[in-house]
Parts: C-alpha cells; structure tokens; sequence
C-alpha cells in the first residue's frame, strides 16, 4: 500500500526520486516549518540568537548538525547546493552532506559558487563574491561570542537583551596586553546592524569584511547548540576593534603556489619532515577557476619554513 | 562630611526583606549623606548582607524604599527602576566590593582587564587610554605597574581584595558597598587596606556603607554606625557615641567581646 503524504508536502517534492521511506530532503514537513519559521525571525532580527528545536541528525555533533538541518529545511528541487569545508569541496565533510542531500532530495549540486544557489560552509566564506538571490549557511559549534568570558547563559542573554557589550573588548584588551596586537584570528566577534554582537562562525578574520553588506542572505545554525541566527542581505557587519588599534586583515607573504593568487586565504600543506611548505588556495573551487583562466605561480614551489611570514593589508 | 546645602546621596525607609515568613532584615530606615561611611555590625547572620543585596536591588525588597540621589537625573526610587536602569547604575555610580574577592573579579583575565572593564563597559575603545588609567589606578591600590598583566590567580589575597576595590572604584562611583572587605585576610594586611580605602574614601569623597563584624574597622573608617540584630536594627548613631555609651544589652554586649591586646 502506498504510503499517503502530507499535504503540505509540495507537489514537486513527490514526483522527485529519492530514497523510499524518507521525506525529501530527510527532514519531515512539520519540522522543516519550524526551522523556516526560526529562520524568518533570525532574519527579522539580524545577529539574534532564535532558539530551536534542533533534531538528532545522521552525523555527530560538531559536523554540521545545524548547518545540515538549515539546508534541508530551505532546499528545494530547483536548487543547486555546493558544500565546502574550509573552503574545500572534496573534504570527507563536504563530500559526505553533499552526498547525503544528493541522496535524500535528488537536488543537482556544485562545485562552481557562481552556479549555486544554496551553499553550505564550514569556516570560510568563498573567494568569489556571493550574489543577490544566493544563501549561505554556516556551520557554527558555539553560537554565543561571550560563552568564554560570561559562562552563565542566563547573564549572557541578559546582555545581549541591553547591549552591554563591553566585555567583549575585554577579550580585545586581553589580546593586546598580552600579543602587542588583536592576536584573534578567527571566530572574530561582529556587531550587526548596529544592534546584536554576533560571532561568525569560526570563519578566518581574513573572510569577516565579506560579512558587511553581503548581497547574499546569511544564514548561521548550531546544532548541538540549538539556536539559530542570520545576517540579511546588504547589512552593516562591524568587526570590533579599538580606535588605536583598528581592525585588519593580514595577508601570507606567498602567493597561491598553483594559481599564483596573492589576495586569496592560503592553506599551509607541509610536505616533508623538514618543515617545508607548499601554499595553495584554500578555496578550491576558486583555485581551479584561476587556473583553467591561465593563471599560474611564475616561482611556484615549495617554501622552507624560515620565509612563511605575515604581512599586514596596506 | 556633610555641608548644609547637600541632600541626602541614599535613603532607606523602613526596606525589609523577607524569605518565606523569615525576616531577612525588617524596617531598616538611614539616611546616607554624600562623603559619608557608615558602619554595619553585627553577629553572623543578623542580616546585613541581606540589606546589602537588598539596597543594591540585587535581590527585591519586600517592603519599604530606597530613594537614591544621581546627581544629573534626581532622586530615584532604586528598588523600583528597570533592571536595565539598575545595572546601568551599579556599575556606573555604584560599587560593590565582595568578601570573596573571587566573586567580584574575573579570574580568568588579567588584573589589567579587570580594572578596565568597567571603562570599556562605558563605551571606551581606546587601548592607550584604558591601559593608562588602569596603571594609574594599580597605582593608587598599591599593586605593581609589572603586575598588570598577571592572572588574579596568581596574586594573594589582599592583593585581590585591592585589585577588586580599583576595579570598582575606576569609574569613581559615588557610593560604594563593601561586605566585609577585610575578612579573611591577616591583620597586617587588614591594616593596610584599612589605611589605602581610608585615604581614597578622602581623596574621592566616596560614600560608603561597610558591612563588618570588626569592631575596629568602623571604629577606624565609620562616620557613622547601625548595630544590626536578628534582622532588625537595635541601634544607630554616631561611631564613637555608640562604642563609647552602648544604650542597648545587645551591643553593651558586643563591645565588651572585644578581646584587648
């Protein structure tokens, strides 16, 4: 006997292959209604922490799990899904929630973050500027910024309720009175729209100024954590800083040595026990579009460990 | 102390604090004049943590007021105001200095961060400038300038109770509440503290209310004493005309514990 649907089942879910027994996209109906109804009031107040009613997912905690419930709660059949992680589209991670979404709604997917119209992300943000109409979704461990200064949740609520915000830039002071500079490098706290500190996400502080006013709609989900939260589309994201000691991006003194980028975030790949190192794109899809365009590293190679250094964004 | 012209910086009219059908403390009424410290005795348990917490609207009172005068914005009723309006108060105008100095400070930053976050928590985002006030007030509690960017782990106790009172005190507050600030700590460092918070008392004409079960220490710093009882006050007055001619049993009682050396 063929099993009956819901009928809030859109019509175009059913006529889609995937597998028997599951609804699409693995999520039933009534719990993809209350992400989407959490997502609507993360978007209504950008930077928000909304609580949800998280699920178990078929991937451990720390993997994913919000992200992945966020994704199968927007993902429809007309949608093209990438999933990075790290900037990487064929690590165990990304492959495997591309797989499994693959699986469970028969979406086509990407590796291309021009072509997607839906991206899934683990700690970076794509080289390639996002457009209007486009989503990303980050995966987030620990949605709270203040979580290590404040430990008690029901005081850190209550500050982000009066904006009493100052302790986040004890964190700051803490970085400058110990390392000379703001030593945070990743994870780095925001203020969005004026109004909610948020934390990005563990994405490299080089990736927080495509947080501001990105024509994309951002969406953040921790699983493990149960919360939610969103940056809408063309939003004032300020990365917080001290007047004296301004918020900058620090480049690799190498460029990319397959694609010869020299503004790209870089992965560091150590290739023998002597501690040399060969840089390459940590966005791959970015990389190999490089690449097929013709461009290449003229001095490409390894680097001996004494000439990796930092250099500040002019 | 106190000019003729000036009103009254804190006053308490009949505050009472209940737990179930147990008076915390009941019917306190004082007037706190602006420069002014009183002294609150008692044994343990008579109640003057829970009139601390309660004058601070830490915890709600049950019954009476507690009129506080701002300055800029008037005299308002502060265990009425909005939790918002209160805590922007306590640590801006107000103070509150801890037995435990652990519960006062953050132990996993550094005593420099300490000190500063009240500034920051104002709206400073000047590095040079937060880092310079913070020396000055290291100074002024007598703490190394090559301490300030050690953990409060690694300081002893009456290096923390000094460090809790500059990080209360760097906003200059105009009245502050200590709960019994010398406990716990040895005599020597008692009177060294008891020394450094009677010249900032002067310098900064703080108002303070110190909650102690030390005799010595109001004798020493309070302008003024309430002698507290089973919740209630049983009697109030000036600091020597109360130690001096104790009227009531209990704290005939009181000064005569007092071992003399």
């Amino acid at each position: 006997m063929k099993k009956k649907l819901l009928p809030l089942t859109p019509k175009a879910y059913t006529d889609s292959a995937r597998i028997a027994g599951y609804n699409f996209a693995y999520l039933d109906e009534g719990t993809k209604r209350m992400i989407r109804r959490a997502i609507l009031k993360a978007v209504a107040i950008p930077g928000h922490q909304v609580p949800f009613g998280s699920r178990e997912m078929p991937l451990p905690y720390g993997w994913g799990t919000g992200g992945i419930q966020i994704t199968a709660a927007l993902i429809g059949p007309e949608d093209v899904l990438k999933v990075i992680d790290q900037g990487s589209d064929d690590t165990t991670n990304a492959v495997s929630i591309r797989q499994f979404f693959a699986k469970t709604s028969d979406v086509r997917t990407t590796e291309r973050t021009s072509e997607a119209s839906l991206i899934q992300t683990r700690h970076r943000i794509p080289e390639t500027p996002l457009k209007p109409g486009q989503i990303i979704v980050y995966q987030v461990p620990i949605p709270e910024p203040l979580r290590f200064l404040e430990p008690r949740e029901t005081e850190t609520r209550k500050m982000h309720a009066l904006s009493e915000y100052g302790l986040m830039h004890v964190k700051l002071y803490e970085d400058v009175a110990m390392h000379g500079r703001i030593a945070t490098a990743y994870g780095y706290p925001v203020l969005v729209n004026g109004r909610y500190l948020m934390s990005p996400s563990p994405i490299p502080k080089f990736d927080n100024p495509k947080l501001h006013r990105m024509p994309a709609l951002q969406l953040f989900g921790a699983g493990r954590e149960k919360r939610i939260y969103a940056v809408p589309p063309y939003t004032e994201v300020k990365s917080l800083d001290f007047e004296d000691y301004p918020f900058s991006v620090e480049y690799l003194e190498q460029a990319c040595a397959l694609c010869g980028a020299d503004r790209s975030y870089l992965d560091e790949i150590i290739t023998d026990d002597q501690g040399t190192r060969l840089y390459v794109c940590s966005d791959t899809d970015y990389c190999r579009q490089r690449r097929n365009a013709g461009h290449k590293n003229p001095s490409a190679g390894m680097v001996p460990l004494a000439a990796a250094k930092l250099r500040k964004e002019q | 102390m106190a000019s003729l012209m000036e009103k009254p910086i804190l006053q308490a009219q009949q505050v009472s604090k209940f737990f179930g059908t147990r008076a915390g403390c009941r019917d306190v009424s004082f007037t706190l004049w602006p420069g002014e410290v009183l002294g609150i005795v008692g044994e343990s348990g008579s109640g003057k943590t829970t009139l601390l917490n309660t004058l601070a609207g830490q915890w709600p009172a049950s019954g009476g007021r507690v009129q506080y005068d701002s300055g800029a914005n008037g005299v308002i009723p502060f265990n009425e105001i909005s939790e918002p309006q209160r805590r922007y108060f306590l640590r801006t105008q107000w103070g509150m200095v801890h037995q435990n100095p652990r519960d006062g400070l953050r132990m996993r930053v550094s005593a420099g961060a300490n000190v500063g976050e009240r500034l920051m928590a104002l709206g400073e985002r000047h590095y040079g400038r937060i880092r310079a006030e913070v020396l000055k007030w290291l100074e002024k509690v007598e703490i190394d300038a090559d301490r300030v960017d050690d953990f409060p782990q690694a300081f002893s106790g009456g290096m923390l109770q000094r460090l809790q009172i500059a990080r209360n005190l760097v906003t200059r507050p105009r009245l502050v509440l200590m709960d019994e600030p010398t406990g716990g700590l040895d005599v020597s460092v008692q009177a060294r503290l008891l020394d450094l918070l009677r010249n900032l008392v002067s310098e900064l004409e703080l108002s303070l209310i110190i909650v102690t079960h030390d005799l010595a220490i109001v004798r020493l710093l309070a302008h003024k004493v309430m002698v507290m009882r089973q919740g209630e006050v049983v009697e109030a007055g000036l600091t020597d005309q109360v130690l001096d001619d104790p009227q009531q049993p209990y704290t005939q009682l009181l000064v005569s514990s007092v071992i003399q050396p």
